[in-house]
């Protein structure tokens, strides 16, 4: 499998509104510990080494 | 402080020394540690006298190694004294992860079924080093010189020559191949002019031991961040005869003589256990750590092995366990070449397998260390995110490193090993240390490990030959046939070998797996054994003859 890199979220407006609010009362150390465990929730989930691989090195180069 | 009655092994003049002639012995060890002991032991074990030079007279002070995995136990089983270690040392099953003030998670590590020797134990390094120095005294063809300091060396073309100092003065000596076991600050080292480079952690460690005065459970804790020593980390496990080894991290701006002071240390403790948790402290020291290797295991006629090849941090307790599968790999080799056998350039080989594994353990000791200090804030955050997820969650448990336990590193890319070219695709590839198996000789249990020779063995299954040894220019490989030397009643044996009738291995004297083939051809054979003694292809062709 590859990463995928096409639009795959139903509603997104809803998500990312989802996303944003979810933090929304928290300071800036929260919610980076927050991404923190979001980050491995999803890779798990994922587990695909190759892909993840992939996504980190996407990710790193500034998403291009 | 301590309950430890250090022996004195006692100084004997030499009769070299005494009479004023200088000597050429095949092989001089430096340092009497763990790993020099070990290198004694496996030399005399293949035929080959040695004398050991230690510039002390008694065992390890104080507080270091602990933990021996299952493949250094192996290998002391072959040298006749992994049954008291065993039986002086403590096991362990039940690990326990704490994150702040509450418990992450608990583990127990049931060992593989099927195995003469545990995963690991748990053993003071000075009863370990008694033990060593007990077989080696029993031992005619090893000669322990305590109180022998090697001043200098120089090196000629087919020796080296020491000059050591003892209460008697100082006298020259000569040997054809110097093993240097001298421990972390090798003086050898710095005689042959070799690099030793790596990567110092800014971090410092309390190692105490302590005697409890009552039952606590024999189990390894691991604390991060507890609310008794906030920010840093903080283990426990338990070591022979009642006493436990506590390992706090400082950090860097640490006073290290302020830390060490008992009023420091014994509220720190009384913290950690609890109250009504009774201790006596045994042991304090302070220790500073490093990942560097040495960058040739071979000087000349000088091979480094141990702390003076390579230095680790202390998760995963690699040191000695690395050290000793050092020596496993050279003695080997050295005793063939003293022998004839095979050429020097073998001798290049063992830089070439156990510098790969030296890499090999500094990775991995590097990543604990990363992850148990984070050395940067987001790198925090994801640490102490996996470590609140491992509370509720099985998924982020595998990515807790507080240390992984020592396991043999496969010499995947070794130039001894014959490549597959058959199609077996289960097994034991190349490169890697034989698994034990439980089998039978002549009705009787045994292991497998044990029906393993001195020299080159192979193993066929099924009575594919009549012979039972197969000569090889000038020596020979024994021949040991499933089904008519040894037996597989349980059938492990062919399972973790993948075995199928006419399957073959060739085991090296170091019990690695050198070749493997899906049918018995003598020839391939032959082809392998030269191969893996480090003859060369037009050698090979020669020899084969
Ligand atoms: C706190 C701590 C915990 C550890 N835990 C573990 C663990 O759990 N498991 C593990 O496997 N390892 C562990 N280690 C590492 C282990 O202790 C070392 O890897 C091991 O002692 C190395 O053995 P060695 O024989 O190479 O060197 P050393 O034990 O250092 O022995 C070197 C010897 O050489 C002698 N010598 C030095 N210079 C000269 C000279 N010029 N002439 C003659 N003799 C000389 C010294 O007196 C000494 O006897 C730990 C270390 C520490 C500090």
């Amino acid at each position: 499998m590859m990463l995928y890199l096409s639009p795959n979220i139903a509603d997104p407006d809803d998500f990312y509104a989802e996303l944003i609010n979810s933090q929304r009362d928290l300071d800036e150390e929260q919610a980076l510990r927050m991404n923190a465990r979001l980050i491995l929730l999803l890779a798990n989930h994922i587990g695909d080494r190759k892909v993840l691989t992939e996504a980190i090195g996407c990710a790193r180069g500034g998403g291009g | 402080m301590t309950s430890y009655i250090y022996p004195k092994f006692g100084y004997r003049r030499s009769q070299e020394q005494a009479e004023g002639i200088v000597k050429r012995h095949p092989i001089v060890v430096v340092g009497a540690g763990p790993i020099g002991l070990t290198a004694a032991l496996d030399c005399a074990a293949r035929g080959q006298p040695v004398v050991v030079l230690d510039d002390n007279d008694t065992v390890s002070i104080g507080s270091r190694a602990v933990c021996y995995a299952k493949r250094p136990l192996e290998i002391w089983d072959r040298l006749g004294c992994a049954a008291p270690m065993v039986e002086r040392g403590v096991s362990w099953n039940v690990g326990k992860v704490f994150f702040r003030d509450q418990m992450s998670y608990q583990f127990d590590l049931l060992p593989e079924a099927d195995h003469q020797w545990p995963a690991m134990i748990n053993l003071q390094q000075y009863h370990l080093e008694e033990m060593l120095v007990a077989r080696c005294r029993a031992n005619p063809l090893i000669e322990l010189r305590w109180k022998h300091r090697l001043l200098s060396l120089k090196q000629a073309a087919d020796h080296a020559t020491l000059a050591v100092e003892t209460p008697d003065g100082i006298f020259p000596m000569e040997a054809q191949w110097v093993i240097a076991c001298d421990g972390a600050n090798s003086d050898v080292r710095k005689m042959v002019g070799a690099e030793f480079t790596g990567q110092f952690f800014q971090d410092r460690f309390l190692i105490a031991d302590v005697a409890m005065k009552a039952d606590f459970p024999t189990e390894r804790w691991f604390w991060f961040d507890p609310p008794f020593h906030p920010g840093q980390s903080v283990l426990l496990h338990r070591q022979a005869g009642n006493i436990w080894r506590i390992d706090f991290q400082l950090g860097w701006d640490a006073n290290p003589e302020e830390e060490k002071r008992p009023e420091r240390v014994i509220p720190r403790i009384r913290a950690m256990l609890g109250e009504d948790t009774e201790f006596a402290l045994e042991w304090v020291s302070i220790y500073q750590f490093a990942c560097r290797r040495i960058d040739n295991f071979r000087q000349g006629r000088v091979l480094f092995a141990g702390d003076a090849a390579h230095q680790v941090s202390p998760f995963g307790a690699r040191g000695a366990n690395t050290g000793v599968q050092d020596i496993d790999n050279l003695a080997w080799k050295l005793a063939m070449v003293l022998r004839g056998d095979a050429s020097e350039a073998l001798l290049d080989s063992y830089h070439e397998e156990r510098a790969y594994a030296a890499d090999d353990n500094i990775l991995n000791s590097t990543r604990a260390t990363d992850f148990i200090t984070p050395k940067t804030k987001p790198s925090r955050y994801f640490r102490d995110a996996v470590l609140e997820l491992a509370r509720h969650h099985g998924f982020a448990r595998p990515l807790v490193n507080s240390g992984r336990l020592s396991t043999p590193t496969p010499y995947v890319t070794s130039a001894l090993n014959t490549p597959d070219h058959d199609a077996m695709m289960v097994g034991m590839r190349p490169g890697t240390n034989a698994a034990d198996a439980p089998i039978a000789v002549d009705g009787k249990p045994g292991w497998f490990l044990h029906c393993l020779g001195d020299g080159f063995t192979v193993v066929a299954f099924g009575k594919v030959s009549d012979k039972t040894e197969i000569a090889v220019g000038p020596f020979a490989a024994k021949l040991l046939l499933v089904g008519r030397d040894i037996e597989d009643p349980t059938g492990v044996l062919a399972q973790r070998y993948g075995a199928s009738p006419g399957t073959t291995y060739l085991f090296r004297p170091d019990q690695y797996v050198a070749a493997r083939w899906s049918g018995f051809d003598e020839a391939k054979i032959t082809e392998a054994v030269l191969r893996a003694s480090g003859h060369d292809t037009a050698d090979r062709t020669e020899l084969a003859a």
